[in-house]
């Protein structure tokens, strides 16, 4: 597959701060690629390097196989949905969305059925005479979307733009972008601090810390497989087991990471070929509707969250383990290795 | 955000009448003497006594046809006019600067830019009559008015100006470009519509300091160039010539409220169009 953006050792420095680090990066043609990362990750920076609203300190930027690094961001050909959607107060939702094409010169009938038709693509017919403070926020989010598309740009970069909506409307619209983004088929570069929203949209997911990409992979292979403590912990929880612990209950002084959803509550061990079993007392029990977690302190040492659903209309069973002994057990290959110190001894296939 | 209402509700009634009355009193000091000018401009009297013996329309016929007050106020409304003109260029010109780079000194250039404004005009006045006349060996003329008012009315220009910079941010800017808008058609386009109140606002305050100064135009008007305040200042004592002055006067009154009024509406107007677009 082509690629659409090519990013090579990529720096961007504040003063001291190096938001973005020696970066290297391949986004495929059409694919919907995210940037997770908490905030000061360099995943923001990374995405306004690529508009070119920041000049890098060191590396390149090519788009579509074009050096981009040097021009200004009206050079280029991606558009952006801002955070605060930064809809022009003083003009109409269709003066808003025309915009790309009135500055390009393209004439005014073609315009104005180009910006119908982003407008149908986001829901918004009948809109199109409104000013932008006439419009909800759910509204206006749309309004940025259409006046990006309406360029049909190699590239869109999305900033966070579910942000500022509430959880159902943010659902609701992810699906959308999703579905938005098969049919009109561009590229779509979208950075977000929600692992959920990532994980429900991408293709590939880059997670950041300090400005560097920690793990680059697809969203099962991201859950299933964290490269590092940082990337399962920030990619939904997750227990780790090391040193003297893990060389107790595995053989192996790992680290490991295990995830809640992977261990099981029983009340004796069951003894499963491949299975490993440790002992401890439930601390916590917390009722989260689909769901209920258990805090287990082992008599190994560490405290472990274990999660299960509850394909049952009674948790009574759960909550009454409170301060019971149990037995937590898990599969030895759904421990997943995040390299051990030594780098002679092989990762967690030999073990499984 | 309920806290304003909830201070109104806790002010107690006795308080509430005692600043009634001190806006009554602070608006009689101002507006009584003001409305005594007005009413002196009919004053049949010639040495304004008081009460009025009789109404007349009579001082106002003789202003009318005085030549002296005519061109002066001509000369006033160019030089505010010509002066206001450079302040919005040059004013928005320096906040864009200001606004765009983050440079060593950029407080001390910004602080340069304001203190005219501040300055006692003796001194600016003093200091333009040297610089005009010893150091540049140029004439005193309507053009050096022009020039020595301009930079006090950049002042306010610059101020309203970078005000709505602060305000705006540049993201609306940034977005124009992301959609391929090159920087003059951004500032076409996106820019110059967002700053339109904020310009019109500074040039009617700079219009204002423009038209009613006296102390720096005494320095740098030549002999011949007599702005109104001039000529009133110079005519107060001439006793044919006073109730001439109060009508002057009584036409400044009426023709200052009408920019006042409408700069009043129009800045309320777009606040609010901009807090809803955001």
């Amino acid at each position: 597959m082509a690629t659409a953006i090519s990013v090579r050792g990529l720096s961007k420095h504040f003063g001291e701060v190096r938001a973005v680090d020696g970066l290297d990066l391949d986004i495929a043609d059409g694919e919907f690629f995210s940037m997770l990362g908490p905030s000061g990750s360099g995943k923001t920076t990374v995405l306004r390097l690529i508009a070119g609203f920041e000049e890098p300190t060191a590396g390149r930027i090519m788009l579509g196989g074009e050096d981009v690094t040097r021009r200004p961001p009206f050079a280029r050909d991606v558009n952006t949905v801002f955070q605060d959607y930064a809809i022009f107060p003083h003009l109409s939702v269709r003066q808003n969305v025309e915009y790309g094409l009135r500055v390009k010169k393209v004439p005014g009938a073609e315009r104005r059925r180009r910006a119908d038709e982003a407008l149908a693509t986001v829901r918004l017919e009948g809109y199109a005479e409104r000013r932008p403070h006439q419009l909800s926020g759910g509204q206006r989010q749309r309004v940025a979307l259409a006046r990006a598309l309406v360029n049909r740009p190699q590239v869109l970069l999305l900033d966070e733009p579910l942000g500022a909506l509430d959880l159902k409307l943010r659902r609701e619209m992810q699906i959308e972008l999703k579905e938005i983004q098969r049919d009109v088929g561009i590229t779509f570069v979208f950075v977000t601090h929600d692992q959920e929203e990532a994980l429900t949209m991408s293709d590939r997911i880059a997670v950041f810390n300090e400005g560097r990409i920690e793990q680059l992979a697809s969203p099962v292979e991201l859950y299933e497989r964290p490269a590092s403590a940082f990337v399962a912990g920030f990619v939904g929880s997750s227990n780790l087991l090391e040193g003297d612990v893990a060389r107790d209950l595995v053989g192996d002084p790992g680290p490991f990471v295990i995830r809640p959803e992977k261990l099981q509550l029983l009340a004796e061990d069951p003894h499963l070929p491949g299975g490993i079993a440790a002992a401890g007392v439930v601390r916590e029990v917390v009722y989260l509707g689909a769901s209920t977690m258990s805090v287990v302190e082992l008599d190994a040492g560490p405290t472990v969250t274990v999660s299960h659903q509850n394909s049952d209309t009674s948790i009574d069973a759960a909550v009454e383990r409170r301060d019971q002994r149990v037995v937590v057990s898990w599969r030895r290959d759904h421990l997943v290795s995040l390299g051990s110190p030594d780098p002679a001894a092989s990762p967690e296939e030999e073990t499984a | 955000m309920g806290r304003p209402s909830s201070t109104s509700m806790a002010m107690s009634r006795g308080l509430r009448r005692s600043l009634a009355g001190f806006t009554a009193v602070v608006l009689a000091v101002v507006y009584i003497p003001l409305l005594l000018v007005l009413v002196n401009s009919f004053n049949s009297d010639n040495t304004f006594g008081w009460p009025p013996p009789r109404f007349t329309l009579h001082w106002w016929k003789v202003a009318a046809e005085s030549t002296g007050a005519r061109e002066a106020l001509f000369t006033s409304i160019q030089v505010a006019l010509v002066a206001t003109a450079i302040a919005l260029v040059l004013g928005t010109l320096a906040a864009m600067g200001l606004r765009r780079t983050r440079f060593f000194g950029r407080n001390v250039v910004s602080l340069l830019i304001i203190l005219p404004i501040a300055l006692p005009g003796i001194v600016t006045g003093l200091a333009f009559q040297n610089g005009f006349r010893t150091i540049l060996g140029i004439q005193l003329s309507i053009w050096t008015i022009v020039i020595a008012h301009a930079t006090f009315c950049i002042v306010t220009v610059f101020n309203n100006v970078q005000a709505r910079f602060q305000r705006l941010g540049t993201n609306l800017e940034q977005a124009s470009m992301d959609l391929g808008a090159g920087r003059w058609t951004t500032f076409r386009l996106v820019t110059f519509p967002m700053l339109r109140s904020a310009l019109l606002a500074g040039g009617l305050l700079s219009f204002g300091l423009s038209f009613d100064e006296i102390v720096v135009t005494t320095f740098t008007a030549s002999p011949q160039d007599q702005t109104l305040p001039i000529w009133i200042l110079q005519n107060l004592f001439r006793p044919n010539q006073a109730p001439i002055v109060n009508v002057v006067a009584a036409v400044l009154v009426l023709a200052s409220a009408v920019p006042i009024y409408l700069a009043q509406r129009l800045s309320g107007s777009t606040a609010e169009g901009l807090t809803g677009a955001r």
